[in-house]
């Protein structure tokens, strides 16, 4: 039975922006080892984990996917010592001023995001949020060591370390998507007590938040016969509370909508309801926003499903999610693949359940 | 490229029965992601015809008129089910439910009009503020989505749920040379892809695709045309025609299409640069068979053909369209001619193909 | 090289219409190929060398196509509207001269506007063949056409329209001229219809299926008055790629090139460009992933009909391709 907490906050600690999610992939590979047959990374770097099952040949393939990159920043100029930077993913620029970052240079070097003073910023920024092309990132040194340890293209991550908060919350950096990996992990974890018919390759996905590299390219390899994601959604909050957010701690996040296939849909609801797993259901008019939005029109298509997990302040350094969501998450995703039939997707229809 | 041989067999004509095959298409509701009942329709019209019929991971609707020949081309003709619509996205009180847009829908087309909603086809309304209770200020500014809500009626509250898709609640009828109704856009082109499979010829394998979901992206066209490995394809849609008359009297040179002028051949849009060697072989098959034709003027918009291109090492491809009017609005109007000459030239077109189309490498002739 | 340059950035090819140019680079690279292919779109593929235990399917990718205009309306009067093809910058428009792919010849002028310091949109643009009046004009709806500018030849600074990409064009020609010894099956793709959406390397990628991808194109620079910030320069040496607006560099491909061009004593640049992109986003997301990477060519004034390149970039860009192909490659 493995630490949900521990782990998470190991791989919260870690660096892993999109591209360069090495450090998060060795860690997350380190502990699924032990609950897969087979660990390999992709061509562009991601994680694929193997866990045959027991049907007989031609099995099934099931692809459960949770991107592991982050958000972050990266050098893109020196200046008298200073770094200007670009983002990498998406950053609201108005939390930038003050974070402390890490620069993976030749070595890693602590840092702050710091905003000139108005005078030297263009009159018509004054009394306005700074555009990122005015920011910089002072790392005490001079531009001399500068000049030696950094480089135009260097990463530069968050540097907020994750901790507890009471009600079974955790703040991080990159909840979103390692809270996803998590609730996969915890799948993996449950699996190892149950017998399942269907081939299962967990797969931390690379650069979601950029380009979706890992989710185009890893069911092209596997060619799964369908897919379950898991990411996370807005959780109510302060600043937003419409029928866009969902309820933190209230349970797992069912997706609606063309993205997703509606039988599938329609088999992890009742399941969730036959197991009193809460859920709420999220309406996605047009795309899920998620790894779905890629592997669904891979090859001759296949059929995903979303599952989210509730989390305020995305894309911040303070992500906060609900640790209960987490394992709701992971227990029902282990409950629906240990009853997974053989013949299941012949049997799941595009027909909209009435 | 000089059309190879005369058609043997009869050219389907636009008849009552055509017509009314059109309106049971138009009055379905199919929107982006839900497009089951036109699927069931197009099923019903070709089970009988098909070689081949199957449905994949995302509900395309895939059907396969084989060749009866030795050696042949492999031509792909994609026409979208899907229209642009509503989901419901959240519950309110007493029969007020908040809802999105799917797809292009013209914003300033909402207020004021009927809706049905789900797989009954349950009546609502978007409701617009009376006149009596907006001040002159408000009048000057569009109505934000904001304020608007479907309606199901006080006792309404159980004819919707979260995730039900709506349409407008138009009501298909003929109007002299015209036809009028909401999803002409693209209910015209399956109606006539359905002709083409009934009357497809025996020289080629025709791989008739019913796609979904080309209004948020051409998605259900990408993965078909990966599964069906065309030679080449054709998109075949129905795109605007801004024919009106300009404000001052001055010559409209952005119309588009025009109704009356026959299909509309697609140099480029936004998605996909035609393949010159199909561009010519349609001209070309137009002017032998005396068929009225248009170019439709390059620029905006797309079509499935924009995926289709792109698939695997890349495949030859070229748009056809039937012009019609107030597209992603309630009312969309068409005229019969214009359906009928692009059935004709198509027809001709897949009578006449052969292999030496491509011949050459793909370059202007 | 000079000569090669100004013989292909003269050449009209607007996206989806890129034949000449393919014709011109076919005759240049014939006799070095050992194998070459158009494809569906028009892609020319050429491939050199043969997969050795050590070596890699590679693909090089440089497009052939160049910004344009395409005609949407001729007027009554001969008149001519249009649209863009690929990202054209209207302000660069007034006064210009195009060349359409038949040859006719015309200059883009404007309507009147309220005031001259206003800029133009699109639809206040048109073009003027000397034709008087529709019947009589050499242009019809659909046709394309490019800018028309010669060359002009400043010592090491060249300006011409359509240095995007014509100058990698010829870069890779002249790589795969010099290319002797190499452990890998290295594919050069002259590819189609970059400008309009990298719709071209798609379909060629999927074709070709490499190992490892490596496009060669034009990038900003960040060296002309009140520019945009940006670290890259003329003349100081090809750029490697870091990200661009809708790529990540495979880093085990950005150390390699550092380390390559290090080693062989080749100048450099770091390439962190915001906004733009290159044939390498799309080789990336081929089949099961490909590791990406770009050399670029420094270039001001990008899609203007003056763009201007350092001709000791180019050459420097080509001995670097030349020590990259020429080893084996790290993954």
């Amino acid at each position: 039975m493995i630490e949900l907490t521990p782990f998470l906050k190991k791989l919260l600690g870690l660096p892993g922006l999109s591209a360069y999610e090495t450090p998060v992939r060795e860690a997350i590979a380190e502990t699924w080892q032990p609950l897969v047959d087979e660990l390999m990374v992709s061509r562009v770097g991601s994680l694929h984990g193997l866990k045959r099952g027991v049907a007989p040949e031609p099995r099934p393939r099931l692809l459960l996917a949770a991107h592991m990159d982050a958000v972050g920043l990266m050098v893109s100029g020196i200046v008298e010592g200073f770094l200007r930077i670009t983002e990498v993913g998406g950053v609201d620029n108005r939390i930038l001023p003050g974070q402390l970052v890490t620069v993976h240079g030749q070595r890693d070097l602590p840092g702050v995001v710091v905003q000139p003073p108005d005078f030297l910023l263009p009159l018509e920024q004054r009394g306005k949020p700074v555009r990122r092309e005015f920011l910089l990132v002072d790392v005490g040194l001079t531009p001399d060591e500068v000049g030696k340890l950094i480089r135009v293209g260097d990463p530069v991550s968050f540097a907020q370390q994750p901790f507890e908060l009471p009600g079974e919350a955790l703040v991080g950096h990159s909840l979103d998507n390692r809270a996803s990996v998590a609730a996969l992990t915890v799948c993996l974890d449950e699996l190892q007590h149950m017998v399942c018919g269907w081939d299962v390759w967990a797969v931390a996905t690379a650069q979601e938040e950029e380009t979706f590299l890992g989710a185009y390219t890893s069911p092209f390899d596997i060619r799964p016969n369908m897919a379950l994601v898991v990411d996370v959604t807005h959780a109510k909050g302060p600043g937003g509370n419409d029928y866009r957010t969902y309820g933190l701690g209230k349970g797992v996040v069912l997706g609606w909508g063309p993205n997703i296939h509606p039988g599938l849909h329609k088999a992890v609801k009742e399941l969730a309801e036959r197991l009193e797993v809460p859920f709420q259901i999220e309406p996605m008019p047009r795309h899920s926003g998620t790894d779905a939005y890629a592997i669904q029109i891979t090859a001759e298509g296949i059929p995903c499903m979303v599952l989210s997990i509730p989390l305020r302040y995305m894309h911040t350094p303070v992500e906060l999610v609900s640790l209960k969501d987490i394992y709701r998450t992971g227990h029902l995703l282990a409950e629906f693949i240990a009853r997974l039939k053989p013949d299941f997707i012949q049997k799941v229809t595009w027909e909209e359940p009435s | 490229m000089k059309p190879k041989q005369q058609s043997v067999t009869r050219l389907p004509l636009i008849g009552a029965r055509q017509v009314a095959l059109l309106e049971k298409l138009s009055n379905a509701c199919a929107v982006s992601g839900d497009e089951g009942e036109v699927r069931r329709i197009v099923q019903d019209e070709l089970k009988s015809v098909a070689d081949e019929m199957k449905h994949d991971a995302l509900g395309n609707l895939l059907v396969i008129r084989k060749a009866r020949t030795e050696s042949f081309l492999k031509v792909m003709i994609a026409a979208h089910m899907d229209e642009v619509g509503f989901m419901i996205v959240d519950k309110e009180e007493g029969g007020l439910f908040r809802f999105e847009m799917v797809g292009g829908v013209s914003k300033s087309h909402l207020a004021g009009k009927a809706v049905w909603v789900g797989t009954k086809h349950h009546y609502g309304v978007i409701g617009a503020k009376a006149i009596h209770l907006i001040s002159p200020e408000e009048l000057k500014s569009p109505i934000s989505l904001e304020n608007l809500r479907i309606d199901m009626g006080p006792g309404g509250s159980d004819h919707a749920r979260v995730g039900d898709r709506a349409t407008f609640a138009t009501t298909f009828r003929r109007v002299g040379p015209s036809l009028i109704g909401k999803a002409l856009d693209n209910r015209l082109g399956v109606a006539t892809l359905i002709e083409l499979v009934k009357h497809a010829p025996m020289h080629i394998e025709l791989q008739a695709a019913f796609t979904v979901q080309e209004e948020i992206g051409a998605r259900g066209a990408s993965v078909a045309a990966y599964a069906l490995q065309p030679d080449l394809a054709i998109a075949l849609d129905s795109t605007p025609a801004y024919d009106l008359p300009d404000w001052d009297g001055q010559e409209n040179t952005r119309y588009n299409t025009r109704l009356g002028f026959g299909p509309a051949i697609y140099v480029a849009d936004a998605g996909t640069i035609s393949d010159p060697r199909l561009i010519s072989f349609l001209v070309a098959t137009a002017e032998q068979y005396r068929i009225p034709y248009q170019i439709r003027q390059p620029g905006g918009g797309g079509t499935d053909a924009g995926a289709i291109h792109r698939s695997r090492a890349g495949v030859p491809s070229v748009s056809v369209s039937i012009p019609g009017r107030y597209a992603h609005t309630p009312a969309g109007l068409c005229r019969i001619s214009d359906w009928r000459h692009t059935l004709a030239l198509l027809y001709h077109a897949l009578q006449d193909i052969t292999p030496s189309i491509l011949e050459t490498e793909r370059r202007m002739p | 090289m000079k000569e090669l340059i100004r013989k292909l950035v003269e050449s009209v090819g607007p996206s989806g219409y890129e034949h000449i140019v393919r014709d011109v680079v076919k005759d240049e690279v014939a006799p070095f190929a050992d194998e070459l292919r158009v494809d569906a779109l028009g892609n020319l593929i050429v491939r050199k060398g043969v997969r050795k235990e050590n070596g890699l399917r590679v693909m090089l990718s440089a497009h052939m196509d160049e910004i344009g205009i395409i005609a949407t309306h001729i007027d009554e009067n001969g008149f001519i509207r249009f649209t863009m093809v690929g990202g054209v910058f209207p302000r660069n428009c007034p006064g210009g001269r195009v060349r359409f792919m038949n040859g006719v010849q015309g200059v883009i002028g404007t309507e009147r506007t309220e005031s001259v310091d206003k800029a133009y949109m699109i639809e206040q643009l048109f073009i003027d063949v000397g034709a008087s009046s529709r019947a009589d004009c050499p242009v019809k709806v659909g046709d394309v056409a490019a800018f028309d500018r010669p060359m002009l030849d400043l010592g090491n600074r060249l300006v011409a329209k359509a240095m995007d990409d014509r100058i990698s064009v010829a870069a890779q020609i002249e790589t795969l001229r010099r290319l002797s010894d190499t452990p890998h099956e290295v594919y050069f793709v002259f590819s189609v219809q970059e400008e309009v959406g990298l719709r071209g390397a798609t379909a060629a990628a999927y074709g070709v299926d490499p190992d490892v991808g490596i496009a060669v194109d034009i990038t900003m620079t960040g060296d002309t008055p009140r520019g945009m910030k940006m670290e890259v320069a003329l003349g100081k040496g090809p750029a490697i790629k870091v990200r661009d607006g809708r790529m990540l560099s495979d880093p085990r491909l950005i150390r390699h090139m550092v380390e390559t061009a290090e080693k062989a004593g080749i100048p450099y640049q770091l390439e962190v460009l915001e906004g733009g992109t290159t044939d390498a986003s799309v080789i990336q997301l081929t089949r099961a992933g490909v590791p990406a990477g770009c050399v670029s060519i420094p270039c001001r004034y990008v899609h203007s009909p003056s763009e201007m390149v350092d001709i000791r970039d180019v050459q420097h860009a080509v001995r670097l391709l030349l020590e990259i192909l020429s080893n084996p490659i790290p993954l």
